[in-house]
């Protein structure tokens, strides 16, 4: 942006504001170091037991232990990466539906989106029989993807045709949501044992079953979109100081609205397809970020994608290694672990709105 | 020199919130815009810049039409202070360099940062600007959203009821600020306000708006009894205290 030598100079007039930028900047490299420590570790963790040299060999093949090479390459790097992918899409998400939305309650699954995916994936399994057949591994993302990528229509339309606010884009996802719930619900009753195995297992969230090319595709999906989202950085500032500002700043609010309200459900729409339903990401991560750095999107962006991913992988990690060999459901365990990080974080230190 | 034609505008399925207001005003002035709650006042001050698109009518400044620029240009032109203050955990200076959003391509200029340094330091807001602006008070973080306007390098400043949630030092200082910056002849000033003798105060042109039209317009010779009890439809008195004009309620 500029030199550092001025930018040090302007600085000096105002510690405060360097001591602020300091931490942000500090912040951002704090959750860099813990998702590369969280990395290493979830690479190492796990029922095999692996030297650390061996690990490292391993991720180009060149282990001498030919099990190691197979375990880090075909297992644990690609739920590694799936976790990384995934958890930054879902943190960006969040924190841009967030912001354009006004409302701290927004993300993927508070507007129905991921509820919408979950109905996609009980219709594929339970009407066209998806969960047992060779087709299903195509077939349930693609359908999943489909049901929230419907609801993210439904929602853009009101937001488009009808003028909604943006509060009532927020009570109409809830009850959006609860509609595909319900649906889900009933498709469920009519289902037999087997079906609803394959289902109740497909929204408990696994972060194994993607393939790379999928991981490839989430990625390319979520990159773009983290650069579209980084380069419009100070449109969100602006749409913080209000509508009416934000238009006298030359933005086009309801375009900016409508474009990241498609872009933020694209990329959950496809993350949500390949992985199942994980919850609590996309909420927690960019409010822990706000908690330190504020509502600047200069930081706040990329420390909603580094807490995204940094939480994602903590979480898979705590859910394969508490009770190892046995791994536990990744939605839940976000949810279980989730909630009461949101909780902590809502009630710590509020003494000031 | 902005110049207002014929302006017209109603919300959708309702009556004629502004019916052709015409008008013209110099460079520097400093205009207040007077009149009842739902006269308009803000309704027009926002289709100035585009806000609020207008049904018909133009403004013209320096012979270019405003309502055919693009937003950004417009935001180049003309800045808007709201009447809500935005109350969030942002430093100061970055809300202030907000200002220069319309101008930014990639990333904030040198320049950028030179003129919001010079925008902070007239309005003395340098020792604040680490600040997050849920830390200032209500007349702080109102001065704080005129110097985001003023960043902006505007040829207009439209102002919207700033001092209607402020104590009466920092009502004196906000306007005083905006005084001083249209005294050098720079800007143009257009204030929503409610208190007549802060108007009186601090203002050189008056337009009294009533149900959507120009009722007066022109110096403080147009604030007399007549026009007070025409808009506001109570009795008053403009008083003349040591060469001061002063409304009197009576």
């Amino acid at each position: 942006m500029n030199s550092g030598r001025s930018r040090s100079d302007r600085n000096s007039w105002d510690p405060a504001y360097r001591k602020k930028q300091i931490r942000s900047i500090l912040f951002l490299g704090i959750l860099s170091l813990v998702l590369v420590l969280s990395v290493i570790l979830s690479l190492w963790a796990g029922s095999y037991d692996t030297p650390f040299g061996d690990l490292m060999r391993g991720i180009f093949n060149k282990a001498q232990d030919n099990k190691i090479n197979v375990v880090v390459r075909n297992v644990r790097l690609p739920r590694i990466c799936t976790a990384v992918v995934s958890g930054a899409g879902l943190g960006v998400t969040g924190c841009i539906l967030q912001s354009i939305l006004y409302n701290p309650l927004a993300s993927a699954s508070t507007l129905g989106v991921s509820q919408g995916a979950g109905f996609g994936a009980a219709f594929a399994i339970i009407a066209l029989g998806a969960g047992t057949a060779v087709s299903g591994s195509v077939m349930i993302p693609l359908c999943a993807f489909a049901g929230s990528m419907a609801v993210a229509l439904v929602i853009l339309a009101l937001s488009k045709f009808r003028q909604v606010s943006s509060e009532s884009i927020v009570l109409a996802g809830v009850a959006i949501s609860a509609m595909f719930t319900g649906a889900t619900t009933l498709l469920q009753y009519f289902a037999d044992e087997v079906e609803l195995a394959a289902l109740v297992f497909w929204t408990f969230g696994d972060l194994g079953s993607a393939s790379w090319g999928q991981i490839g595709f989430m990625a390319a999906v979520s990159l773009i979109g983290c650069i579209y989202f980084i380069l419009h950085r100070w449109d969100f500032n602006a749409l913080l100081s209000g509508t009416e500002t934000a238009v006298s700043l030359g933005i086009n609010v309801k375009r900016v609205t409508m474009i990241n309200m498609i872009v933020c459900c694209f990329i959950a729409a496809v993350i949500v397809s390949y992985i199942g339903l994980i919850n609590f990401i996309g909420l927690v991560a960019p409010h822990i970020v706000r908690r330190v750095v504020g509502n600047n999107h200069v930081y706040l962006i990329p420390g909603s994608i580094l807490a995204g991913s940094s939480l994602l992988l903590l979480g898979d990690l705590f859910a394969r290694t508490v009770i190892s060999p046995v791994i536990l459901p990744i939605g839940a365990i976000t949810s279980f672990l989730g909630a009461p990080l949101f909780l902590y974080l809502l009630f710590k230190g509020r003494t000031r709105e | 020199m902005i110049e207002i034609k014929d302006l017209r505008y109603h919300y959708q399925g309702g009556p004629e919130i502004l019916k052709s207001i015409s008008f013209r005003l110099e460079e520097g002035r400093f205009l207040a815009i007077l009149g009842n709650n739902g006269a308009g006042k803000s309704t027009m001050l926002k289709c100035f810049n585009k806000i609020i698109f207008p049904d018909s009518g133009s403004v013209v400044m320096d012979g270019e039409e405003i309502l055919n620029l693009s937003a950004k240009e417009v935001a180049k032109r003309i800045a808007f202070v709201a009447q809500t203050v935005p109350n969030n955990q942002i430093t100061v200076h970055d809300m202030v360099m907000l200002g220069r959003r319309p101008y930014m391509r990639w990333g904030f200029t040198q320049e950028d940062h030179k003129i919001v340094h010079e925008v902070m330091e007239s309005l003395h807001l340098l020792h604040m600007r680490g600040r997050f602006l849920n830390e200032l008070s209500g007349g702080e973080r109102q001065k704080v959203m005129l110097a985001r306007a003023l960043a902006q390098q505007p040829k207009i400043l439209l102002l919207d009821e700033p001092t209607s949630s402020l104590d009466l030092k920092n009502q004196y200082q906000v306007l005083q600020a905006v005084k001083d910056i249209c005294g050098n002849g720079q800007i143009t000033a257009m204030v929503v306000i409610h208190d007549l003798n802060l108007a009186l105060r601090f203002c050189d042109r008056f337009l009294l708006l009533q149900n959507g039209e120009v009722c007066r317009y022109g110096k403080q010779e147009v604030l007399d009894r007549k026009a007070i009890w025409e808009v506001y439809g109570v009795h008053g008195e403009v008083l003349d205290i040591q060469g001061r004009k002063i409304v009197m309620v009576d």
